[in-house]
Formats: C-alpha cells, sequence, structure tokens
C-alpha cells in the first residue's frame, strides 16, 4: 500500500515514516481507493472508494468525486469496514468499575474514573474498534452512568469522549448483585431481593420527581426549592427517559421481568447486555423493541450462563432483536471481527449481518447509530483497512481512521500509532466483571 | 456447500452405528463397539504428514485409518461412502492443556477438582482421579473438531499433579483416558505463589501468607521435593537390593511413599514434565532447575519471553506456546504475543498450541489462525494442532496426522479448519461417527422458531 497525492498518482510514493507528522493532522480530502469496501447498509462494493471530507463520509462507490489534491491511499487488495464499535467494555477505568457499597448508585460517572492513556484502548485500536461504551460494573441492580468514547488514542481526555452521544446507565441483574451484597448478609441476596431493591428505587424517584415537576410548573421566589439529590435525580432521568437504559441480564425470566419494570414505571430498556438466553424470549423482546449485546460464544462461565449457544446471536436476530456482539473484555474486544465471523459458523449469518453486529447495531445500543456504523455519506469517517476479509481468522486491522484522521497504521514501527506518545498506563480491571473478582 | 447426500449419510450413519447413551448428560458414544468400514471420497485431504490431497479418498475401518490416496483408492467392498466433494477432511484436533472434566461450572466450588490445594508439593494427584467422563464440555469440544486434549490440573501450584491424555469419545472414563498419566505439571512465576490474598491460588492461596510466597520460595521447595525423591530411589534401591534380616524392620525412609514414587518416572527421565512459565527470566531460571534434575521438559506458556527467543531455541525442547490472547505488557506492541509461535517456529521450536480452557476448548483452530495472521506459516500452525502435540505426547502413531495404522480421528468440514467461519460436519473418533449433538444443540433445536 503506498500513500500518494492526487496530483502526483503513480509518481510519488513516499515513505510511511515520513508521511507520519503530515498525517498527525486530518486531511481535508481523504480517499481510500479499490478495496472491497463492506458499508454495512448498502452491500459490498467490489473496487470501491470511500471519501472522508473534513472529517465525515462525503461520497462511497466505484467512483467518488473527491478534488484534486486529495490525499490518496491506494487499498488495492484490502478490506474496509466502518470503525468497529464495542457496546459493552470495562477498558481504560482502573480499578474503578463498580462502587459496590450500594445496590443502587445511579449518580457514578464512569467519565471520573477514564484513564485514556491505558493500554487496552491501544489494544483495541489495533483491532479495529473506534467506539466503545465504557460500562459501569454489574455488582448493582442499578449502575452506574457509562462513558461512550471515540479511541482517538493519544488525545487528551476530552478528546476521546464522543460528543453528541446520549447519555446511557448500566442496571443489573441475577447473579452478580445478589452474590455481592448476599456474601455480606445484606438486601439484595437472592432475585426477590434483586427486583424489589429497584422498584423502591423508582418508587422513590417517583416522589422526587413529582416535587421537581411540581416546582418547575409552577414556582416564585417564595417558594422552597425542593432538594436536590444526585441519587434520586438520577432515577428521575431514567423516568423521564434522558437515559438509555443498558441492563446486565442473562436469563430468559428475568428479561421479562424487567421488561414488566420497565413497563411498570414508563421507562423504556434499550439493551439487555449479555443476555444469552435471548433466543428463548427473542419474539417477545423484539416487541418491545430492546436490543441486545451478546456474547459469540462465551458459555458455562457461571450457572446463569449454562444454557448460553452459540446460535444465540443468529436466533435471536431471525426473531426480530437488534443484536450486537460485544466484548467485555480486554482480550476480546481486539477481535470483535473474528466473533461477528462466528456467526457465519453458528446460524449462518450472511457477512453483512455479520458485521452489522459489531458496527451498526452495536451503534444502535449506544444511540449512535445516526453517527458511526456504517459507511454512509454525514456519518463519522471511522474506517479500518483490513489485510483479508474481516470476518475471517486471518484478519488483521492494518489501518484505523477515526473522523478521517489516521490513529494506527500496523505498518509503522513501534507501537504503529500516530498520536500517541509517551507511557502507557498498565491498566487495571481486565475484562468481563463476570469472570474477574472485581464486583 | 455441504451436500445434501452427505447430509443424508452422516445423520444415516450416526442413527445407525454410533450407540448414544440416551439417558446420560452428554452424549456418550462407545468406542469399543466394531466400528465401521468407511470411504470419505471427493474431499481435500490434509494429511499433514505428506501434502494436501486434492478430491482424495480415505478409508476408514476398524477403527483405524487403513487407506489413503487419491480418487482412485479403491473402496473395499461393503463400504459405507461419504460424499465428501467440496469439503475439508482432516485429523482430529490435539488441545495440549485443558481443564476438561475438571470441573462443569467454574464458580460451582463444591464440584470443582481444578486442583487439590492443601499443599504445593501434590505430583501424587492423579486428574484421571477426578476426570468426569459425562461432562457437557466435551461434546461441545468435539463439535468443533477436537479430538483429543490432554487434561491438566490448575497451574496456581508449582507441583500441582500429573497430567492425563484424553480422547473425547467414549462410554466412559475408562474408554476416555488414553494414558492416565501422561506427564507431571510444574508451576513457576507469580502464579503459584501462595501470598495469602486469594485469588487464583483459591484454597491454597487463602487464608494468609504460606511458604511459598516468593519465586526462591518455589523453587528451593520443588528442589527440596525433588532432592528428597532422589534419597528416597537410593533408599529403596538399597533395601531392594540388600537381603532382608527377617524379624528386623527395614530402614527408615523406604517406606513406600505416593508422594515420592510419583516423581521418580520424571527424575528418571521416563516421562516429560510441562513446565509452565511465562516471562523470559522465569524461563531460565526455571530451566537451571529442570537440568539439575535432568528432567524431560517441554515448556509451556513462555508468552511473556520476548527477550529469550534464540536461548528457548537451543534448549533443544519443545514448547507449547500460549495462550496467544494474552495482553502484552504497556509499552509493547499489539502483537507482541500473537507472534510468539511465529518467532518460535521460525527458530526450528517444534511448538504446539493449546485453549488452556474449558469454555474455549472448542477456539483452539482459530487461535492456529490467528497465529497465522501473525507470521506463523499455515502448515506450521496446523501441525502445532495435530502432530506436533501427537510428537510431543509420544502418540504420533497414532494421532496427529491421516496417515495408515493411525486411529481414525478425522474431521469433516466445510472449509478451512482454522478459520472461524468453518463449520464441522462430521467427526469421526475411533473410526466411529459421533453424532453431531450437545447440549448445546439440543437447546438451540428446542427453542428454534418452527417455520411460519
Amino acid at each position: 500500500m503506498t500513500f500518494t497525492k492526487a496530483a502526483l498518482l503513480g509518481t510519488v510514493a513516499l515513505a510511511a515514516s515520513s508521511l507520519q507528522p503530515a498525517l498527525s493532522q486530518a486531511p481535508a480530502d481523504l480517499v481510500l481507493r479499490n478495496a472491497t469496501v463492506m458499508t454495512v447498509t448498502h452491500g459490498t462494493i467490489d473496487h470501491g472508494s470511500v471519501w472522508v471530507h473534513n472529517g465525515k463520509i462525503a461520497g462511497v462507490g466505484v467512483t467518488v468525486s473527491a478534488p484534486a489534491g486529495a490525499t490518496i491511499i491506494d487499498a488495492t487488495g484490502k478490506f474496509i469496514t466502518p470503525g468497529i464499535v464495542d457496546p459493552h467494555s470495562h477498558s481504560a477505568l482502573g480499578n474503578d468499575v463498580n462502587e459496590a457499597t450500594s445496590p443502587v448508585t445511579p449518580s457514578m460517572m464512569m467519565i471520573d474514573a477514564f484513564d485514556n492513556r491505558d493500554r487496552a484502548l491501544y489494544f483495541a485500536l489495533a483491532g479495529g474498534v473506534t467506539t466503545e461504551l465504557l460500562l459501569h460494573g454489574s455488582a448493582n441492580m442499578i449502575g452506574g452512568q457509562n462513558v461512550s468514547i471515540k479511541n482517538r488514542f493519544g488525545r487528551s481526555r476530552d478528546e476521546m469522549r464522543f460528543v453528541g452521544a446520549p447519555r446511557t446507565i448500566k442496571f443489573a441483574s441475577g447473579e452478580n448483585p445478589k452474590r455481592v451484597y448476599g456474601s455480606r448478609n445484606q438486601l439484595p441476596s437472592t432475585r426477590m431481593g434483586n427486583f424489589e431493591v429497584m422498584r423502591q428505587a423508582f418508587e422513590d424517584a417517583k416522589v422526587y420527581k413529582a416535587e421537581w415537576d411540581g416546582y418547575n410548573a409552577k414556582h416564585d421566589a417564595t417558594t422552597k426549592v425542593p432538594h436536590r439529590d444526585l441519587k434520586l435525580e438520577a432515577l428521575a432521568e431514567v423516568l423521564s427517559g434522558k437515559l438509555l437504559v443498558e441492563i446486565h441480564c442473562y436469563r430468559a425470566d428475568e428479561f421479562l421481568t424487567e421488561e414488566a419494570i420497565a413497563h411498570e414505571y414508563g421507562y423504556k430498556i434499550r439493551a439487555f447486555h449479555h443476555a444469552l438466553e435471548m433466543y428463548k424470549v427473542g419474539g417477545k423482546i423484539a416487541a418491545d423493541g430492546t436490543g441486545i449485546a451478546t456474547f459469540a460464544d462465551w458459555y458455562g462461565f457461571k450457572d446463569e450462563a449454562w444454557d448460553a449457544i452459540p446460535w444465540n446471536a443468529v436466533l435471536s436476530m431471525r426473531e426480530g432483536v437488534r443484536v450486537a456482539l460485544k466484548s467485555d473484555s480486554n482480550d476480546h474486544i481486539r477481535r470483535l471481527n473474528q466473533e461477528a465471523g462466528k456467526m457465519i459458523h453458528y446460524g449462518g449469518a450472511t457477512e453483512e449481518e455479520a458485521l452489522r453486529m459489531i458496527t451498526l447495531n452495536a451503534a444502535w445500543i449506544m444511540g449512535v447509530e445516526d453517527k458511526v456504523g456504517s459507511l454512509d455519506v454525514g456519518k463519522d469517517g471511522d474506517l479500518v483497512i483490513w489485510n483479508v476479509n474481516p470476518l475471517s481468522t486471518y484478519a488483521r486491522a492494518e489501518k484505523v481512521f477515526i473522523d478521517g484522521d489516521l490513529y494506527f497504521d500496523s505498518s509503522l514501527p513501534g507501537y504503529g500509532t500516530t498520536h500517541f506518545q509517551g507511557v502507557m498506563h498498565g491498566g487495571g480491571f481486565g475484562g468481563s466483571d463476570d469472570e474477574e473478582s472485581g464486583n | 456447500m455441504f451436500s445434501n447426500k452427505l447430509c443424508k449419510e452422516l445423520a444415516l450413519s450416526a442413527t445407525l452405528l454410533a450407540p448414544v447413551a440416551l439417558h446420560s448428560q452428554a452424549v456418550m458414544v462407545d468406542t469399543s463397539v466394531q466400528a465401521p468400514t468407511i470411504a470419505i471420497t471427493g474431499g481435500k485431504l490434509l494429511t499433514i504428514t505428506h501434502g494436501v490431497i486434492e478430491n482424495g479418498t480415505i478409508i476408514l475401518s476398524g477403527g483405524k485409518i487403513t487407506a489413503i490416496g487419491p480418487a482412485r483408492t479403491a473402496i473395499p467392498k461393503g463400504a459405507q461412502v461419504v460424499d465428501a466433494r467440496g469439503m475439508t477432511v482432516y485429523p482430529g484436533l490435539i488441545d495440549s492443556e485443558t481443564q476438561l472434566g475438571l470441573v462443569e461450572v467454574e464458580s460451582d466450588q463444591v464440584n470443582s477438582d481444578l486442583v487439590e490445594p492443601s499443599d504445593e508439593i501434590f505430583p501424587n494427584m492423579h486428574v484421571y482421579d477426578a476426570f468426569h467422563a459425562e461432562t457437557e464440555r466435551i461434546p461441545i469440544g468435539r463439535f468443533n473438531g477436537i479430538t483429543n486434549a490432554i487434561v491438566a490440573p490448575r497451574s496456581s501450584d508449582t507441583l500441582p499433579g500429573q497430567d492425563s491424555l484424553i480422547q473425547l469419545a467414549g462410554r466412559d472414563r475408562d474408554q476416555m483416558i488414553l494414558n492416565r498419566d501422561i506427564a507431571l505439571a510444574l508451576n513457576f512465576g507469580n502464579e503459584p505463589k501462595r501470598s495469602g490474598r486469594g485469588g487464583e491460588g483459591g484454597g491454597g492461596n487463602a487464608g494468609g501468607p504460606k511458604f511459598p510466597t516468593t519465586r526462591m520460595g518455589e523453587i528451593t521447595q520443588m528442589r527440596q521435593a525433588l532432592i528428597d525423591a532422589q534419597e528416597y530411589m537410593r533408599n529403596r534401591a538399597d533395601s531392594a537390593s540388600k537381603p532382608t534380616d527377617s524379624g528386623k524392620a527395614k530402614t527408615p525412609g523406604t517406606k513406600f511413599d505416593l508422594r515420592q514414587e510419583a516423581l521418580l518416572p520424571y527424575l528418571r527421565g521416563e516421562k516429560p514434565v510441562v513446565v509452565g512459565v511465562y516471562e523470559g527470566h522465569d524461563v531460565e531460571a526455571i530451566m537451571a532447575m529442570a537440568n539439575e534434575f535432568h528432567l524431560k521438559v517441554i515448556l509451556n506458556h513462555v508468552n511473556r519471553a520476548q527477550g529469550i527467543y534464540d536461548k528457548i531455541a537451543a534448549y533443544h525442547v519443545p514448547v507449547i506456546v500460549g495462550p496467544i490472547y494474552d495482553l502484552p505488557e504497556a509499552g509493547e506492541r499489539y502483537d507482541a504475543v500473537y507472534s510468539v509461535p511465529a518467532e518460535l517456529a521460525k527458530r526450528g521450536v517444534k511448538i504446539a498450541l493449546a485453549s488452556y480452557s474449558l469454555e474455549f476448548n472448542r477456539n483452539l483452530p482459530y487461535a492456529a489462525g490467528y497465529a497465522v495472521a501473525f507470521g506463523l506459516p499455515y502448515e506450521e500452525a496446523l501441525k502445532a494442532i495435530t502432530l506436533n502435540p501427537a510428537e510431543i505426547w509420544g502418540v504420533a502413531d497414532k494421532l496427529g496426522s491421516l496417515d495408515v495404522g493411525k486411529t481414525a480421528n478425522v474431521v469433516i468440514a466445510d472449509g478451512d479448519p482454522l478459520e472461524v467461519r468453518t463449520s464441522v460436519k462430521q467427526v469421526y473418533i475411533q473410526g466411529i461417527p459421533i453424532p453431531m449433538v450437545t447440549r448445546q444443540t439440543r437447546l438451540r433445536d428446542e427453542y428454534t422458531p418452527v417455520a411460519k
């Protein structure tokens, strides 16, 4: 692969290293050309090109009408996909994944623990991951508010935030909350306890919300301002639909209970995470419009994962559920493309269906499907160039662009990063809070 | 694509020929019955030892491979013909470290037999005593073409016991266990420390620090155990060679001692010691000890030993590499661990890969494929999960390739075995077509929506 300026096409092939400083600023116009372009939304284009203008996709097709002077990357023989989206990660949160001191902690803000120099971000970037949802753990029935990032590794903490992403909140259910609090002989230690804790929290939030709604509707200088409580305020925001609800949940019965509680209190569940038994009740959950972020083939690591089957994703998809795959792991986040490839093996997903599970559907789980997750005009210029079909075991991400800016290039010496310099942090909590003892 | 004809034949053969005990949890296949004569024709045969045969024929009979060759290979009268056109046929895969049968669900402590944590030095623990043949995880592993595996105790102690070699089919554990004590597990480094902080060490690592809490402690303790066993060996030999004075007690120290006895085949170099170690400096430290006692070493892991590749090659010992999915350290390039198999193979080291797993046992071929993505030649990757482990474990006369005379552990898949998109269509173990049924396929089929 060579980099050339359109004006000098075929005459100048710059060494990659000499381009590094130039590419640390995104070109106004970037064209990746002559690749197999997997758009996710409108098929795969052989010998296709993608044009990114000022960080946004401006053209996708056999030809694109980029201006002269555009930076051109010849990707002959390569594959291009949108950047991979991981809707469930605990990367870069140090050892601060769970505030496991109360089963209801909705005002915890995961951004407060975000370490933008964590090596896990780099490894994910090198696996083609450009967007991540960093979640609170699953110790609490109602955990904290997650942080959405674009993996602009090497940029500042603020610059890594996904501007415009909606706020989301993590709930949990099942074994983890009951184990964490049950082992201390506290409420909850059963699934009955789990759900009752949740209902009480929403009962309290209803009162709080009514008080504030009344105040906001009508007050004057003499009206007493209600007490502001961060915990109840966050729950009230759930009730008013300001937060997307992301629920760690494994078992079929618990999906149904969670939906019933959501209906009772009038909020919607954006997605069940893990959701390993969704194949049992997919039709019902599809009717509620709730998606899932599930594992490709994890199973049997705990009792509530014993009925997991690797056909879960495809069977649920066929039942109408919007299905994403996710890592929940600093290891698997590096090869979500392979996890998607397994869906061809387990259930016969088409390539586009498989790829959608780690791009557009994952973006939907996070509420950013209008910005990332497919190669469509107007979306962010988040692109991965792969050596071979990304759904193959043999696939490696060769170049990763975010907003049209090159962040990773495996042909560069050292890390292969274009923006990161200095020392990475070792990170803390490694991955799934179901497999680690962290919660 | 998979032909309908093959589908039908395989379904038929599974129904007629595989004696299945449906009442048990997992599908138990009786491998003691007379295996049928089967001719698999038209497939792409990955022989491992003598290249690829396109449109080849392989004959399985009486549990062994009896012929392999091009399309013109004679098909015995009465053979059941399996049309494998468009399919890839290869030897059953060998996983060089698993915990299959030692625990079903890891969070269930009551039924966990991963390791006996009450003492660090336990060479006389035999995983075959705990091996639960009916585990649901065995059919799940063979569903993806794994036919043989090493079962090892968890690596949280320095000398946690001895490994067994199994095949992933049998009516009971006696049919499944091929070699009860095939090797001694030895671990060194951070993990076996008894820091008392709980965690990986489990029972042995709970309730306050205990010796050894350092690498010095680990090696001292192991050396003492090996020295004691040498002394025991000499004493036993002495007392055996001396005429016994009737009525007199034997010399103290010659009492039959299971713990000492367990170490003797390893001190004599008769069987291999699987030395689990990650870091380069740890490899050097433990190899010094292994050489002191002339142990027959199989190195295991070494995935953090990037600095001493040449030295590892110079040991002239085989290496089980991985997990290749362990994260590099901060400061290392993203592919620092993915590329370890390639770097070792390049230096002539005989490598095998392992899943090191219960849950991901079925993903062994994908690790081999990913090593290819990071520089391991394709043929070497295939060997690392077939012939190389067969040689390392001393069973290459029976396993690891498609050769006449070997056990008929054969897999038919719809594509490249290392590719995640490939589906295994049929597995034969000891020549018996294995029902492609697992607890997971049963759940799938139970809940699959009826066509509307």
